[in-house]
C-alpha cells in the first residue's frame, strides 16, 4: 500500500517514461538525408518504365499489345505496322506516366521481356506533358538502364 | 527634475526593454527550433538540419515564411476583436518580464553596490507576474469568441477553464516560497536561498516545485495538458488564424514557457546562485539563464513523452489534486514556522528571520 502511495505521489511512472525517452534521445539516428542518401531497393522495384533491346541493338518489342490489353489504367498505347523487313513491329508506343499506378502487370504480360519498370524513380516534371513518354523516351530510359535492369531480371529470375 | 534628465530616463527605460524584448523573440524563435530537434532525437529523427549550419537558420526561414503569408479574416469575424486577440495575448506575456531578475552587477565594478539586473524592482513582483499572466486569458477567450467559429470557441473554453483552474494551485504553490521568503519582490526571494543547493526551496517546498511546474505546462497549454488545441478542435482557438497574427499566438506561448522556466529557477531553483558556493565566481546571469534553459529542455522532453490528459481528467487533477496538496503543505509550512522546536528547522530555509 505504502510503496504504492510513494509510486502514485512521486510520479514513478512519469519519471519511468522520461527515462525511456531520455535514452532514445541518445540512440543512433535513422534518418537518411535523402538527396545525398538513398535507400536501398528492391531488384523488383517497380518504377520508371523502359523499353529494351537485345545485344544486337534490335528492340524486343513485337507489337502483341498484350501490356496495352492488361493495363488496368489504360495508360499504354500501341499502334503498329509491317516493317521494311516484314517483321511486326511498334510504330508507336506512349506511356502516359500521369495514368500509370506502378502495378507491373505489363511487366509481367510481356513474354519477350520488352516492357520492363527500371529502379528510376527521380522524374518528377513541372507539367503534366513531361509525364507522357513516347517510344523514343522509353527506348533511352532502357538504354541507359540496361545493366541494371539485367541484373535486376537475373537476381528476381530463381523466384518466377 | 528637468527635461533632460527625464529623456535620458526614458531613453534608458526604452533600452533596458529592447535588451529583454529582443532576446525573448529570439529566444522564442530558437526555442522553436530546438524543440523540433530535441523531439526528432527521441524520435530517432535527426530533426531539422537543411537551413544554415545544422538547421540553425531555420526560425528564420519560419519567420519569414509566416511574415509573407495572407492573413485571412473570416468574413463573419469580428474583426477588431480577431485583430486585438493576439495583440493582447502578447502584451501580459512580454510585460510580465519587466520585473524578472536577470541577475546582479556591478558594471565590471563600476558601481560601488550591486544592482539587480531588472527593468523595474516592484516589491510586490510576485503578485504582478501572477495578476500579469492571468490576462493573457483574455486574449485567448476574445480569439475563440471573434472567430465566430465552434471550434475555436470551445478550444477557448477549454483554456479559460484550464488556466482558471491550474491558476488557482500556482497560487497557493508561491504562498509557501512566500511564507519561507518573506517577500514578494523577486530579488529578495532569491536573495533568500543564498548559499548553496541545501538553501534552494526546491529542498522544503519539493512538491510545491512539481506542482508550480506542472501547472505551468498547464497555464501554457503544453503537452500533457494540450487538450485546448487537439487534433478534435482543429488546432484550438487559433484555428481561424493565420500568417503573422497565428504567429502571435504562437510568441505569446513560447514567451509564457520561458518565464514559468524562469520564475520556477528564480522561485524554487535559486535564481542566480550556483548550487554550490564555490561556483559562485561564474556570473549569476549564466547561472539562471543555464537553469532556465534545462527548465524548458524539461518542458520540450515532457512533450516528447507523455500523451494528454482528457479533459475531465486535467480538472479532476487541477481541483482534486494539486489544490489539496498546495493547501496542505502551506498547513505544513506554517506549523513549522508557528511551532517552537521544529522552526529551528525551517529558520535554515529564513535567513531574514
Amino acid at each position: 500500500m505504502i510503496k504504492k502511495a510513494l509510486k502514485t505521489w512521486l510520479l514513478w511512472e512519469l519519471v519511468l517514461g522520461l527515462a525511456l525517452t531520455g535514452r532514445y534521445m541518445f540512440q543512433k539516428k535513422i534518418t537518411v538525408e535523402y538527396p545525398e542518401e538513398k535507400t536501398p531497393l528492391s531488384p523488383r522495384f517497380r518504377g520508371l518504365h523502359a523499353l529494351r533491346r537485345y545485344e544486337s541493338g534490335e528492340e524486343r518489342c513485337i507489337a502483341c499489345k498484350l501490356c496495352e490489353v492488361i493495363c488496368p489504367a489504360v495508360a499504354i498505347l500501341i499502334e503498329s505496322a509491317e516493317r521494311d523487313d516484314g517483321s511486326r513491329r511498334t510504330t508507336r508506343y506512349d506511356i502516359d506516366f500521369s495514368k500509370c499506378i506502378y502495378c507491373g502487370l505489363c511487366q509481367e504480360a510481356c513474354p519477350v521481356d520488352a516492357i520492363v519498370e527500371t529502379q528510376e524513380f527521380e522524374y518528377a516534371t513541372e507539367t503534366r506533358d513531361g509525364l507522357y513518354y513516347t517510344k523514343d523516351m522509353l527506348l533511352a530510359v532502357g538504354d541507359r538502364n540496361e545493366k541494371q535492369i539485367a541484373a535486376n531480371l537475373a537476381a528476381d529470375a530463381r523466384y518466377s | 527634475m528637468s527635461g533632460w534628465d527625464m529623456a535620458a530616463q526614458a531613453g534608458i527605460w526604452a533600452l533596458e526593454i529592447l535588451a529583454i524584448t529582443v532576446p525573448v523573440a529570439l529566444g522564442v524563435a530558437y526555442i522553436t527550433y530546438f524543440e523540433r530537434r530535441v523531439i526528432g532525437w527521441v524520435q530517432v529523427r535527426k530533426g531539422c538540419n537543411r537551413v544554415g549550419w545544422a538547421g540553425l537558420l531555420q526560425p528564420l526561414a519560419d519567420g519569414l515564411k509566416l511574415v509573407l503569408k495572407e492573413t485571412i479574416i473570416p468574413t463573419t469575424a469580428n474583426k477588431y476583436l480577431f485583430i486585438a486577440a493576439p495583440i493582447i495575448s502578447l502584451m501580459p506575456a512580454l510585460v510580465a518580464f519587466a520585473v524578472v531578475p536577470f541577475g546582479e552587477t556591478t558594471l565590471f565594478g563600476l558601481w560601488d553596490v550591486m544592482h539587480v539586473m531588472n527593468i523595474s524592482n516592484l516589491n510586490v513582483g510576485l503578485l504582478y507576474i501572477m495578476a500579469i499572466s492571468s490576462l493573457s486569458i483574455y486574449g485567448v477567450l476574445m480569439a475563440g469568441w471573434a472567430s465566430n467559429s465552434k471550434y475555436p470557441f470551445i478550444g477557448a473554453m477549454r483554456a479559460t477553464c484550464q488556466m482558471i483552474s491550474y491558476e488557482v494551485s500556482m497560487g497557493f504553490g508561491l504562498v509557501t516560497v512566500m511564507m519561507l521568503a518573506g517577500s514578494l519582490n523577486l530579488a529578495d526571494i532569491v536573495h533568500a536561498q543564498q548559499g548553496g543547493l541545501l538553501h534552494w526551496y526546491m529542498i522544503p517546498l519539493f512538491p510545491m516545485l512539481i506542482v508550480y511546474f506542472i501547472s505551468g505546462c498547464a497555464e501554457t497549454a503544453r503537452t500533457p495538458f494540450d487538450l485546448v488545441e487537439t487534433e478534435e478542435l482543429v488546432s484550438g482557438y487559433y484555428t481561424e488564424y493565420s500568417g503573422m497574427w497565428f504567429a502571435t499566438f504562437s510568441l505569446a506561448e513560447y514567451a509564457a514557457m520561458i518565464l514559468i522556466s524562469l520564475m520556477t529557477s528564480i522561485l524554487f531553483l535559486g535564481g542566480w546562485y550556483a548550487p554550490i558556493p564555490a561556483l559562485d565566481f561564474i556570473p549569476g546571469t549564466v547561472w539562471l539563464l543555464g537553469k532556465t534553459a534545462f527548465l524548458i529542455f524539461v518542458f520540450i522532453w515532457f512533450r516528447a513523452t507523455f500523451p494528454r490528459y482528457r479533459y475531465d481528467q486535467m480538472m479532476r487533477l487541477g481541483w482534486k489534486v494539486f489544490l489539496p496538496w498546495t493547501l496542505a503543505w502551506i498547513a505544513v509550512v506554517g506549523i513549522f514556522i508557528y511551532t517552537p522546536g521544529l522552526d529551528s528547522i525551517i529558520n535554515f530555509w529564513m535567513p531574514w528571520r
